[in-house]
């Protein structure tokens, strides 16, 4: 199965592990990701603003080249994947919002938010399964206590989203179960870890960072997984002590692909 | 200062309904910027309800708020005040010469192992 895959700029740059893992898991499993080409950045966050436009082109220009391909599109950044996906649905559900893009795009088809639209974590779930995924695992992950941390973006608006339960998520946890670990439920998995505002105020990304990694502690958790770059640097910044890696490492190791064979 | 222009736009750009606040506080309650905010989420929908925003285009809470939607997700009356505190800051930055971060402060911020993604997303809510 061959899906389009839009990585972002920090994956390919500082985040190059979650990239190269996520890529190497999905030929074990199956499937191929297609990377789109000239793909620009989504900008990080999306702006809820109606009247901003020209911010949100190069979201729409990706959604695009996905339907062109006719392929669903597969982000693994979480905020990748909350720029595009809200930007979709305002594509869906704003036709006042929708008629500028496609004016200013100037293009013969107009695009309405037709593209499906996948994060790495519901393509396991949903198009792979957690229980095919398990039967693939050769290395499983037996014992290790395993903290999710889903942060803000994944989650959050849920109404867009739709992920999982925004207060309960499980599909992490399933996940973990999935390579052989066992999942440690803590309160501050669904809480921002500050995100950008280490940019203005690092005590408040400290603080925030420090109650996300002492909760998960607290719970007994001996590595916490993440499936955003900013996230991870917050919570290593701001010293945790135990390790924060990205979901797709483990799913590597897992699955017995995490050296490359071809290098 | 009332200026009802000024109200009508910032509503019109957030989709946001104050009247539908029944002022219960849980977005304020739920919102991990609280301790470093001077007004809070639930000020932020009164205040441009009542058309008192002056104060608020003033206030440093404008950059605290972490856009984490927390606030929105657990308001029982879907009022999303998240939407609210960004068209207010966009009012502000979308000015002449009134953007928070600047190129200059960037070096400041580097390290070996920052993400794109903090500085993009920095600029994006910080800068026009
Ligand atoms: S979106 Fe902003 S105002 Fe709302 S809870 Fe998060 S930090 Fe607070
Ligand atoms: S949670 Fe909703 S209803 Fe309650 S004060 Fe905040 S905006 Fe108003």
């Amino acid at each position: 199965m061959k899906v389009s895959y839009f990585p972002g700029c920090t994956l390919k740059n500082k985040a190059k592990a979650l990239d190269e893992y996520a890529r190497r898991s999905a030929e074990a499993l199956g499937v191929t990701l297609e990377e789109i080409e000239n793909w620009q950045c989504c900008g990080g966050v999306f702006t809820t603003a109606r009247d901003e436009v020209a911010t949100k082109l190069s979201s729409v220009r990706i959604l695009k080249a996905a339907q062109e391909k006719e392929q669903p599109l597969v982000t693994v950044c979480s905020a990748c994947h909350n720029v595009v996906k809200q930007t979709n649905h305002a594509m869906q559900t704003d036709r006042e919002f929708a008629d500028k893009v496609n004016r200013y795009m100037a293009e013969e088809a107009p695009y309405n938010g037709e593209t499906e639209i996948y994060h790495y974590l519901e393509l396991l779930r949903d198009v792979i399964g957690f229980d095919a995924l398990k039967e693939k695992v050769v290395n499983p992950l037996k014992g290790k206590k395993i903290a999710a941390y889903y942060g803000c973006l994944l989650l959050r608006p849920s109404g867009v989203m739709k992920m999982d339960d925004p207060e309960n998520p499980s599909i992490i946890e399933d996940l973990i179960r999935a390579l052989g670990a066992e999942p440690v439920i803590y309160a501050n998995r669904n809480e921002c870890c500050g995100g950008y505002i280490l940019a203005e105020s690092p005590a408040l990304a400290k603080k925030n960072s420090n109650a996300v990694v002492e909760n998960a502690k607290a719970a007994g958790a001996e590595m916490i997984i993440t499936a955003c770059p900013l996230c991870r640097y917050n919570l290593v910044k701001n010293g945790a002590d135990i390790p924060v890696v990205y979901f797709t490492e483990l799913l590597a190791e897992a699955l017995g692909v995490k050296e490359d064979t071809n290098e | 200062m009332n200026n009802p222009y000024l109200q009508e736009e910032l509503l019109r750009m957030s989709g946001v309904d104050p009247k539908k606040c029944m002022a219960c506080g849980k977005c304020s309650a739920s919102c991990p910027a609280y301790d470093e905010m001077e007004y809070h989420p639930h000020q932020f929908v009164s205040m441009v309800k009542n058309g008192d925003i002056e104060p608020l285009m003033k206030s440093e809470s404008l950059y605290r708020c972490l856009t984490c939607f927390a606030c929105a997700e657990r308001c029982p009356r879907g009022v999303e005040p998240a939407k609210l505190v960004e068209a207010v800051r966009l009012a502000v930055i979308r000015q002449q010469g009134a953007n928070r971060l600047k190129a200059q402060d960037v070096p400041a911020l580097l390290d070996e192992e920052i993400p794109q993604q903090a500085l993009v997303s920095a600029f994006r809510k910080y800068a026009k």
